[in-house]
């Protein structure tokens, strides 16, 4: 999708000198959880070092343990060829390592510099700090590329810069070992794309770099070398050159995964769900969405791209029935649904509407409930209850049995409480759920989210068979490969507004990249 | 009303204000820092005890403010005891920490001076005296300036000038230090302090310890400089209606003492109407006249002066995640 030829070779200190980072037999538990069993990583200066693994694997407790948050039970630590004792972050900083995290650490309401100065301030009084740390990001901005105006408050701007700051943060503090725990979660494809030429512009100039990632494609893009970790345990440590995709996706699972889901080719049927026009306005009168129209064809599956937090949230819960409907309708069949007759999630699902909410532990489960009373939320008045009025104990529990055998959701146990399941599990209990009851229409949000490689090949697979069987359904997903894999349309959300739309084969990866960020002139498709 | 009666109103609202100033600006620091401090008025109360009893004792007012200082300080590291260390809930922890001041004080106060709560009224050495600032005199016969000088800056006792000072100096702190840099960001988003590599629990540790002082100076205030000795219940709501001032302050050190001014002319108001008839009214009740700055506290509180964001990480303590 992106072949840049840009130099991949490592820079000069990697081929001398001792190693960067050097783990050896590092291990530590949480009570009776093995997060880390007798981890070895050893990480060459200069380089761009992947360390990969499904949700719990392990690695952020490696890197969190490296920079001083969790202490080891039992092993050792060696930067740059010395024995090093990290007991806390002031320690690690000190010894030149710095860490951007999943999670940015800033101070929304300060400016850019009061950030970065933030830890490092050069004495008891601001002044002279400012002055030097103004100075400072100056210096950084000419060697490195990275813009940024030091009064802008954080809060006002966007994650791509955001995380610049961070990265500036940790420069600022003499950092030479830049650890970065899953940076492109929240970043456009675009941004994405900067945010490589950025840590690629920080090896040359000598800064070993750790990037913490689930995505394979973008291990393969930027890496040098890659470390797997497998269930608190490192697998294998291999050249980037000399892997491949599937290869490690099999090493981080275990077994042999499919990467991309068989498509299935069902013709589209008639319109099942449309919706004209759709504004709607949140607590302080700004739209959230602007005249949204779409339609959903049974049989098809329409993605929704677009970055977090541009509308799909409040689209979805417009559709859903959870917020109403302010101007412009949606119509299902001969009900429309307007301003005057308004709706509510229980006569859509009645209509056969299914949700299955962006946040599943918010929206989704109820975590302290067990798995069997999960299983029925919503559907608690139809058959799978018992007889009645009264909830049958064993009806649930039968009922949830059925799920979660034709789910594969593990453990097998519907009396366990729904926080109880790992993350892939609880949206397999969700999807569970929503497509027992056999709808025509699904509305589907992030159905990812979290969810390890395994879990999403079970997921995508689960999709495509409701499309197979005529199920019209709209899928949401900030993860632009996954609205790649499964859509048949594709539209992009901006500020509220759908951008653009065009079918799967005109697709072009980079130009709904940039419909994404809000690129103007990008999205001529529609 | 004259000249000089706006004159003595303000002053006597200024006196009025001092508490509440010193108090809110204790609330301002601690819950910048991200702790919740409803215990103002505990450790007001305790503080207003201490000074009186120790005063009594050893016969010195500075000995009483050391004593006021150190209960409130001890009540405060209660507080983060309970709340940083074992982070637990701040609001339970305040209330806690007022019903124990209140009861506390007044079992004390029976056990060492048997006057039913009470402490031996104060002779004039045991307290503070008001102090004549300069040139009292020589601006005497300066219109409007000479009356303005000598009623109302001058003439105040220390723990007012002290009120009057801390309001600055805490912006200063906050604003222009490394200290309130820290202690600001820690209020807002601790994990970045923690990630940082500074120690989130000492620097909340430390705003604790500036707002029990500032605490322990109001109460040596009440009951050694505006009051001539310990009174039980002394400290009547005053460290609510600080708390009450912070928040309509927006957590901003000269807004907050433009508020506490606000409620202390108020009360000064009110005292004034008693008894005094009102044109078309005429006199009112002087219960009417007596809740006026409560029922102020309420409505300004509704909301009527725009939203007031607290700092982001307010009551939550502090845990690293898993």
């Amino acid at each position: 999708m992106n072949d840049k030829t840009r130099p991949q070779e490592p820079s000069e200190a990697a081929l001398i000198g001792p190693p960067a980072v050097e783990l050896r037999k590092i291990t530590k538990t949480f009570g009776a959880v093995v997060a880390n069993d007798s981890v070895d990583l050893t990480v060459s200066a200069g380089t761009i070092h992947g360390i990969i693994g499904e949700n719990g694997a392990g690695k952020s407790t490696v890197v969190s343990i490296l920079y001083g948050f969790y202490t080891a039970d039992s092993g050792s630590i060696e930067i740059n060829g010395e024995p090093a004792t990290i007991t806390n972050s002031a320690d690690a900083i000190e010894r030149g390592i710095g860490m951007v995290h999943q999670h940015f650490m800033l101070v929304p309401n300060f400016t850019v510099l009061e950030n970065v100065m933030l830890g490092s301030e050069d004495g008891f009084f601001l002044r002279k700090g400012k002055a030097a740390t103004r100075k400072e990001l100056q210096r950084l901005s000419d060697e490195y590329g990275l813009d940024v105006d030091p009064d802008a408050v954080i809060e006002t701007l966007p994650v791509g810069i955001q995380q610049r700051v961070e990265i500036l943060k940790a420069l600022r503090r003499g950092a030479r070992i830049l650890i970065l725990d899953e940076p492109t979660g929240v970043l456009t494809p675009d941004e994405t794309d900067r945010f490589f030429d950025i840590l690629r512009g920080l090896r040359a100039q000598g800064v070993t770099v750790l990037l913490i990632t689930h995505k394979l494609r973008e291990v393969m893009e930027v890496t040098d070398g890659v470390s797997v970790m497998r269930r608190g345990k490192m697998v294998t440590h291999k050249q980037t050159s000399e892997t491949t995709r599937e290869e490690l996706a099999e090493l981080m699972v275990g077994r042999r995964v499919e990467l991309t889901t068989p498509r299935i080719h069902v013709d589209s049927g008639p319109i099942a769900l449309e919706a004209r026009n759709l504004t709607w306005r949140g607590t302080r009168g700004i739209a959230r969405l602007r005249n949204v129209s779409l339609t959903l064809r049974a049989g098809e599956i329409l993605g929704l791209a677009g970055v977090s937090g541009n509308g799909q949230s409040e689209l979805l819960e417009v559709l859903s029935g959870i917020t109403p409907v302010q101007e412009g309708q949606v119509i299902i069949g001969d009900r429309i649904i307007n301003k005057n007759k308004p709706t509510d999630p229980a006569e859509l699902r009645a209509l056969g509407v299914a949700h299955v909410p962006e946040d599943r532990h918010k929206r989704g489960l109820v975590l302290p409930f067990e798995a069997r009373e999960n299983a029925v939320l919503g559907y608690h008045a139809g058959s799978n209850t018992g007889e009645g009025r009264l909830l049958s104990p064993r009806a649930l529990q039968g009922h949830c049995e059925t799920l979660m055998e034709r789910f594969d959701i593990r453990p097998t146990n519907p009396k366990l409480s729904a926080a109880g399941f790992s993350g892939g599990n609880q949206q397999k209990l969700v999807m569970a759920r929503e497509i027992e009851p056999e709808p025509s229409i699904m509305l589907i949000g992030q159905p990812t989210r979290g969810v390890d490689i395994g879990g999403i090949s079970f997921i995508h697979a689960e999709i495509m068979a409701r499309k197979a069987a005529g199920c019209a359904i709209l899928l949401v997903s900030v993860e632009l490969d996954e609205i790649m894999a499964l859509s048949d349309r594709i539209a992009v959300m901006n500020a509220g507004e759908i951008v653009g739309e065009t079918s799967r084969e005109d697709a072009d990866y980079r130009q709904i990249g940039l419909m994404m960020a809000g690129v103007s002139g990008a999205g001529d498709a529609a | 009303m004259t000249y000089l009666d706006f004159l003595l109103v303000f002053d006597s609202a200024l006196r009025l204000a001092t508490p509440l100033i010193l108090c809110a600006m204790a609330g301002l620091i601690s819950e910048r820092a991200g702790i919740v401090d409803i215990g103002l008025e505990g450790k007001l109360l305790a503080g207003a005890f201490a000074a009186a009893a120790v005063a009594t004792l050893t016969g010195s007012a500075w000995m009483g403010l050391c004593a006021a200082i150190a209960s409130s300080v001890f009540l405060s590291m209660v507080h983060g005891f309970a709340c940083i260390t074992h982070k637990g809930e701040q609001i339970i922890s305040g209330i806690a920490i007022n019903i124990l001041a209140s009861g506390a004080t007044v079992v004390a106060s029976v056990a060492l001076f048997q006057r039913g709560g009470q402490t031996p009224t104060l002779d004039r050495d045991e307290r503070f005296s008001p102090i004549d600032l300069p040139g009292v005199d020589t601006l005497a016969d300066v219109p409007w300036l000479g009356p303005l000088w000598k009623e109302l800056i001058s003439g105040h006792t220390i723990p007012v000038y002290i009120a009057l000072i801390s309001v600055p100096l805490i912006w200063w702190l906050l604003w222009r230090t490394r200290f309130g840099l820290r202690l600001r960001a820690v209020g807002e988003m601790p994990a970045a302090i923690d990630s940082a590599g500074v120690s989130v629990t000492w620097l909340r540790y430390r705003a604790l310890i500036i707002a029990g002082i500032l605490c322990g100076i109001a109460g040596a205030f009440l009951s050694t400089a505006h009051g001539a000795g310990f009174v039980r219940e002394m400290s009547a709501g005053k460290g609510y209606i600080a708390l009450a001032a912070m928040i309509f302050g927006k957590w901003k050190p000269w807004s907050v003492l433009a508020a506490c001014l606000l409620f202390g002319f108020l009360e000064a108001g009110a005292n004034r109407m008693q008894g005094t008839p009102l044109p078309i009214v005429g006199e009112i009740p002087i219960e009417v006249v007596l809740i006026l700055p409560y029922v102020a506290t309420v409505i300004l509180l509704a909301g009527f002066f725009g939203k007031a964001i607290p700092p982001r990480a307010l009551g939550t303590p502090y845990r690293k995640e898993r």
